[in-house]
């Protein structure tokens, strides 16, 4: 028993000696424990971010250098700390707050003291900093904007945050990344590949040479060029033409799906979103819940699309059959659903297609609309049918593009109204859902999914995914999903009658007024009902103005959309606006140079400010004022 | 008598566990201690080079150890006791003080530790005096004569202040309880470390109230002719739940805070994130880094020279008492669990030759060589691996230090020749 004692402690401490260890070696062992090693500090090499171009190979974005201040807070030591405030021009109360987030972070890995500091800062700077142990300045360059529009498009960089960091373990604190825009989408190709030097320090965090002699340090890799499918020129032209509008616009070449310009008013100049001053302009911007300047209106903005959207009705009861392009029905200045007569502008008579988009006749549409339910054996067919149709010309979905925001909008369908009013097919019917016919109902859309639609009747019956991205490195992009045809179900056969009424609109219809001189448009204007609510209370705003077009007519260049707020009659101000884009395009240069002077000078802030007055206010004023009536903010109006 | 024939009785299975365990440790010391500019191994101005010299030294030791007559070393024990409890004497008046414990003689070339040689001289004295005819273990005052030959040296080394070498000296009792002591006096000092743990731990209520409830299940499950001595063991649970409270009173008020800071950071009391964070940087500084290193090296370790804690230096006193985080950064678990197998073989392997010797001196010894190494190997790496509080030893054949090494060898080769001499005893 003695003999044994001794032995079979041995034994158990042994026993123990190899658990501990296991534990220690095996269990809590990771791999990646080189990032954490203390005694492996890694020095890293950033590649210029890529440049911007636009499709012509203009610049649009490139860089600057900047100078960011970095603080290591376990190796800071005493300092005069006034002297360093005013030298980064900071005061003592958020140098104690920034270094003890630093402290928090990390003790022993940098962190930005004070990011971002001007060239001229810098220079100051450079000589003193290296008696303030601790800190040093970290050479970034930060994006240099040749142009003060797009953005929309371009998006923004800034320094990654928590999140970022815990997403992506490529990032260390105070790098850059894309925050929307091309900038977010693009950030791969944009920003290269950091390089990596790993030195080995010991306890006193002096260097004492590369570890593992340098074989696992990497060399940065350059971020490549791109060049984007936007028109720097029409770009600025149409943000130009916005200045105190609220609403989008969104050109596409047809041929392609390439956007050629994406604009939302009201916005703002991208270089504001740059350097030291950019968190408060950003918060100024952010923070405007009124005018709203960060929200992309050119692709998020969904709202009903008015009459634009008859031409879709007219393409799909050609297809179903419901419809000959001699199909008439009568306008009496208005049709009835049920007992009710609802009003229509076109003036009265006999309505074909032709002149009914023309003339843009609520009650032709109205009539079309009815036709093709008559179509169906059940109204749930015909509404599983027209949504089918609807949402081929990619109307109620994301678009596959390569744009960071959006949104679907909505297509109204057979669940849709079986939830509002009852399943059965005597719950609802057409009549029941008669404002789809005039894009007035259900359907949501963005501008740049009325440009896409106008791009598919463009190429009539199909249309390429709208992207952004054209160029990465000089090389031109072949992205499967960018350059395959999406097609509609719409025969080719169908669309010239329509288009036909969609030139018509330019030679005696609603936009005779904005012809533009040797270039033959095809197009559709809208005017749509506007309702907000206002504390809660149903409120009719003054319309808003929308106009589609697409230009030439045979071999189309430019498909366009143009979707203002409260900007009235389609023509009034989506019209001109979409007339002088397309001219601007096209031609290079504008010859109605006082249509453009009015639509550069002329703003809605008057319109946009109603709301928040708080006062009563008329909607749709100056023309057509017979129309305009008086609503009270407090009173629940019904609709005509 | 030749050496010759001291040769082929020799124990060749501990020599070469010795062997390998000193090329082991010298490897790690070089590790630890180079740097891309030294040009030789055999630099003798570095400390891997001082260690070669050391370990060359030790090697002619040892045939000067085999050559001495085997009786050589039972006759003049207590002459070399006597010389060794003088000489940490003398350390109170002419000791060298390093790293702030008075426990070297400044010998000019090298400092001598005269402790190491104080163990060697206690195991050999404490072996005599047990082996003695005249000396009876199961009589009280013989008991108190052989914990006297262990405690004087304690006692001496204690103020150095060396709590780890005192430590080496009661590990000596060892050999007393395998000579007759009663096996309850250790299960007594087990019982009162188990209480005093526990009692940092959970606290006295806890303990309070564990005892009842092994009382209450041990009288359910009694058989009824099984008669309880009552009072004994009233006594033992009144004298265990005051020695408890006593725990706590000595812990708070007694103990100075790095005492009471090791403590919470081996039986891992401290909670707050802070506070721990706090300890970790002072007091518990060395065994978070050798913890981190040892961890780092995962199973198969960073490779030889490839350590970047080891490197930057980030364990203190690396090359000394924590050698072997070195082992396990660069070397991995494959590493440490042969240096864990030597050791366990080494000792197992003693353990068996001190069992086979014919005199009671050389079995005595034998034990003693035994409870010396483990102790210094048990203390070290259970503190280099977080597993017990620090206290600082070094581990044996393995850490950087001249005498150290010596005794160690001088240690192991006395017994190495009582063993190969045993057959030649008593005819």
């Amino acid at each position: 028993m003695k003999k044994l004692l001794l032995s079979s402690i041995i034994v158990i401490i042994g026993i123990t000696f190899l658990g501990r260890l296991s534990y220690l070696q095996i269990f809590s062992f990771s791999p990646d424990q080189v990032l954490e090693d203390p005694a492996i500090k890694r020095v890293y090499d950033y590649p210029e971010r890529g440049y911007i171009y636009d499709r012509n190979g203009k610049l649009l974005v490139g860089n600057d250098p900047a100078y960011d201040v970095m603080v290591i807070p376990r190796e800071v030591r005493e300092l005069d700390t006034l002297e360093l405030c005013g030298l980064l021009k900071i005061d003592k109360e958020k140098f104690k707050k920034e270094l003890r987030k630093a402290r928090i972070y990390s003790p022993r890995l940098p962190s930005v003291f004070v990011p971002q500091l001007s060239k001229e800062d810098y220079a100051m700077l450079q000589e003193k900093m290296r008696h303030y142990a601790g800190f040093y300045i970290q050479k970034r360059s930060l994006r240099y904007y040749d142009t003060n529009s797009g953005a929309n498009v371009l998006g923004y960089i800034s320094e990654v945050n928590e999140r970022d960091l815990t997403k992506n373990p490529y990032y260390v604190q105070g790098e850059l990344t894309g925050r929307t825009g091309v900038e977010k989408v693009y950030e791969d190709i944009l920003r290269g590949r950091k390089g990596v030097q790993y030195i080995q320090k010991d306890r006193f965090n002096r260097d004492i040479g590369p570890y593992k002699n340098g074989t696992l340090d990497t060399l940065p890799e350059q971020g490549f060029e791109i060049n984007i499918t936007i028109d720097k020129e029409l770009q600025e032209y149409g943000e130009r033409l916005m200045v105190g509008k609220w609403g989008g616009i969104v050109a596409i070449e047809p041929a392609t799906g390439e956007i050629l310009s994406m604009i939302s008013g009201p916005t703002y100049d991208p270089s504001l979103l740059v350097g030291r001053k950019r968190s408060a302009n950003y918060s100024k911007l952010h923070y405007d819940s009124i005018s709203k300047p960060t929200f992309d209106r050119s692709i998020s903005f969904e709202k009903s699309p008015g009459s634009p959207f008859k031409a879709i009705n007219a393409l799909i009861a050609l297809q179903e059959g419901a419809i000959t392009p001699s199909t008439s029905f009568t306008c009496h200045h208005g049709f009835f659903i049920g007992r009710h007569k609802k009003g229509c502008h076109c003036g009265g008579g006999a309505r074909n297609l032709n002149n009914g988009i023309y003339l843009s006749c609520n009650a032709y549409f109205v009539g079309v609309y009815k036709k093709i339910f008559e179509q169906f054996p059940s109204n749930s067919e015909a509404m599983d049918a027209w949504e089918k149709h609807v949402k081929s010309f990619g109307l109620g979905s994301y678009l596959g593009s390569d744009l960071y925001t959006g949104r679907p909008g909505t297509v109204p369908s057979t669940d849709l109204y079986n939830k509002w009013y009852g399943v059965g097919d005597k719950r609802w019917s057409a009549t029941t859902t008669y404002s789809n016919a005039i894009g007035q109902g259900e359907v949501n859309v963005t501008p740049i999914q009325l440009a896409n639609m106008t791009a598919a009747i463009a190429n009539r019956g199909y249309f390429f995914t709208p992207h952004v991205l054209k160029k990465v490195d000089g090389k031109k992009i072949d992205i499967p999903d960018f350059v395959e045809p999406k097609y509609t179900t719409i025969d080719k056969r169908h669309f010239e009658p329509v288009i036909q009424g969609m030139a018509d609109v330019y030679h005696k219809g609603t936009a005779k007024y904005v012809q533009i001189p040797g270039i033959e448009i095809a197009g559709k204007t809208g005017t749509v009902e506007n309702y907000v609510k206002i504390d809660s209370v149903r409120t009719q705003l003054t319309d808003n103005s929308v106009f589609v077009a697409f230009a030439p007519v045979d071999n189309p260049k430019i498909a366009i959309a143009v979707y203002i707020q409260n900007g009235y009659y389609g023509s009034r101000y989506a019209g001109h606006i979409a007339s002088l884009m397309i001219e601007k395009y096209i031609k290079r240069e504008i010859t109605r140079t006082d249509l453009e002077k009015r639509m550069l000078e002329r703003t809605l802030e008057h319109e946009y400010a109603k709301p928040y007055s708080g006062k009563e206010f008329k909607i749709n004023e100056y023309d057509w004022s017979k129309h305009s009536s008086v609503y009270k903010l407090q009173n629940n109006q019904s609709e005509e | 008598m030749t050496g010759k024939s001291v040769l082929k009785r020799l124990d060749w299975l501990t020599v070469l566990f010795y062997v390998l365990l000193l090329t082991i440790g010298w490897v790690n010391i070089y590790s630890s201690t180079f740097s891309e500019s030294d040009s030789s191994i055999f630099d003798f101005g570095t400390l891997h080079g001082k260690q070669l010299f050391f370990i060359l030294t030790s090697f002619a030791s040892i045939v000067i150890l085999l050559a001495l007559e085997a009786n050589f070393y039972e006759r003049f024990s207590s002459v070399l006791y006597i010389i060794s409890m003088v000489l940490l004497l003398g350390l109170f008046v002419f000791g060298k003080t390093i790293a702030g414990a008075t426990s070297w003689y400044d010998l000019g070339f090298f400092n001598l530790q005269p402790s190491e040689l104080a163990k060697v001289a206690t195991a050999l004295a404490l072996a005599k005096y047990l082996s003695d005819i005249q000396t009876d273990i199961k009589r009280n005052k013989d008991q108190l004569y052989a914990f006297l030959i262990i405690l004087i040296p304690a006692i001496l080394i204690i103020p150095q202040p060396d709590p780890g070498s005192a430590l080496v000296f009661f590990s000596l009792s060892f050999v007393i309880f395998r000579e007759g002591l009663p096996i309850y006096y250790l299960g007594i000092v087990f019982f009162a470390i188990m209480v005093f743990v526990t009692t940092l731990m959970f606290g006295t209520i806890w303990i309070t109230i564990s005892i009842a409830l092994i009382l209450v299940i041990f009288f359910l499950l009694k058989k009824k002719k099984f008669r309880v001595p009552i009072i004994p063991t009233v006594i033992a649970v009144v004298l265990t739940i005051l020695f408890s409270l006593s725990v706590d009173f000595v812990f708070n008020n007694v103990f100075e805070q790095r005492h009471r800071d090791r403590f919470s950071l081996w039986l891992r009391l401290e909670k707050d994130p802070a506070k721990l964070e706090h300890i970790r940087k002072t007091i518990g500084y060395n065994t978070y880094q050798s913890e981190k290193a040892i961890e780092s090296g995962g199973f198969f370790g960073k490779g030889f020279l490839e350590g970047t804690r080891t490197k930057g230096d980030f364990v203190p006193e690396q090359h000394t008492d924590y050698i072997f985080s070195t082992v396990g950064e660069e070397w991995g678990f494959l590493g440490t669990a042969t240096v864990v197998l030597l050791f366990t073989f080494l000792l197992l392997r003693l353990v068996y030759l001190s069992e086979r010797q014919k005199t009671g001196f050389a079995r005595m010894y034998g034990y003693g060589v035994i409870s010396i190494l483990l102790v210094h190997y048990f203390i070290n790496i259970g503190m280099v691996i977080g597993v017990l509080p620090t206290i600082g030893i070094p581990l044996p054949f393995f850490s950087y230090g001249g005498s150290g090494l010596l005794f160690f060898t001088a240690l192991l080769f006395i017994f190495l020749k009582l063993d190969a001499n045993r057959l030649k005893e008593g005819i």
